[in-house]
């Protein structure tokens, strides 16, 4: 093996990983870079910025993101993606993990129809463990006290 | 054919057009299998614009679960008598194992349960075999007891 040739010598250097990538947008407090890196993210329209401490994501409406057309209301999916998504960038960007978390387990209670308009939500870490995470996410439109969807959710990561 | 047997399987076919004009599921690529009242299959071709980790070229756990969610929603839609608006109350989904970066992912859904007011389902998401899942999901949904009544909350 020690004799083996590097199969990719001579190949330009690899891209910055996607974790390496989201640990440099956090140092530099580049909240969008989050949203940029990740494909998804931006099919689903989102943004991310922190509002008084909060890391607040937004689902921008998009026709694309219907679900039934003659209320119309939000599909049920983009809004457990938008709350999975909340959750991954506050484990990010609070630093809780050097890997990308991985979801074990998403509950979403959908308690009203989503109005095509903009969306946010939010994580809240309620546990930390060294390998597993505990977070609640809750979203929102006009209305910050009427919340259209809530969740809970476990991810497996790995702290530094 | 019998009138009944007709009947049946324009009511299916009307449910499957249904399901696929969804704008959210046309966004996803969404393709239906199937939908019968034992089982909706769904499937999901693979895209780059959907993926989570652009290192692995992993579909994003949110795709899966929006497609979970919609075949979920469309095998309530299967089972019943009249097209009436539904509403997911409810949906947990345990990630078994990722996807496979490339591969199309299906979902196989059955309404198991169905109330006046309450649909249960199941689904799993795969890539060849629902025996060997990539995610879990049970959800429940709110049905409308009278059509053009809105999907909202009663």
């Amino acid at each position: 093996m020690t004799d083996a040739v590097d199969p990719r010598a001579g190949e330009p250097p690899a891209a910055p990983s996607l974790i390496a990538r989201l640990e440099a947008a956090r140092r530099a407090g580049d909240h969008q870079a989050f949203v940029d890196v990740v494909p998804y993210a931006r099919f689903l329209g989102l943004t991310v910025g922190e509002r008084d401490g909060e890391l607040i994501t937004t689902m921008r409406y998009g026709d694309h993101l219907v679900g039934n057309p003659a209320l119309p209301a939000l599909h049920g999916g983009t809004l457990g993606a938008l709350l999975e998504c909340a959750a991954i960038f506050e484990l990010l960007w609070r630093a809780e993990t050097i890997v990308l978390p991985k979801t074990i387990t998403l509950t979403v209670d959908y308690l009203r129809s989503g109005a095509p308009v903009d969306t946010h939500a939010r994580g809240i870490v309620t546990r930390q463990g060294r390998r597993v995470t505990n977070v609640r996410m809750e979203s929102w439109q006009a209305d910050r006290a009427a919340p259209v969807a809530t969740a809970h959710a476990i991810f497996l990561v790995m702290r530094g | 054919m019998t009138d009944d047997a007709e009947r049946e399987r324009l009511r299916l076919r009307l449910v499957q057009m249904f399901c696929a004009n969804v704008p959210h599921n046309r966004a996803l690529g969404i393709e239906i299998v199937e939908a019968t009242r034992e089982a909706v299959r769904f499937r999901l071709p693979y895209d780059p614009k959907l993926v989570g980790n652009p290192d692995s070229g992993v579909l994003h756990g949110g795709a899966i679960t929006a497609l979970l969610d919609g075949t979920s929603g469309c095998a309530v839609f299967a089972v019943l008598t009249e097209l009436v608006p539904i509403a997911t109350l409810d949906l947990r989904i345990d990630y078994l194992r990722p996807a496979e970066a490339g591969r199309a992912v299906l979902a196989r859904a059955t309404c198991y349960k169905r109330t006046r007011n309450v649909a249960f389902t199941r689904a799993v998401a795969y890539h060849d075999d629902p025996e060997d899942p990539i995610a879990h999901s049970v959800g429940t949904f709110m049905v409308s007891t009278k059509p053009g009544g809105g999907g909202a909350r009663p």
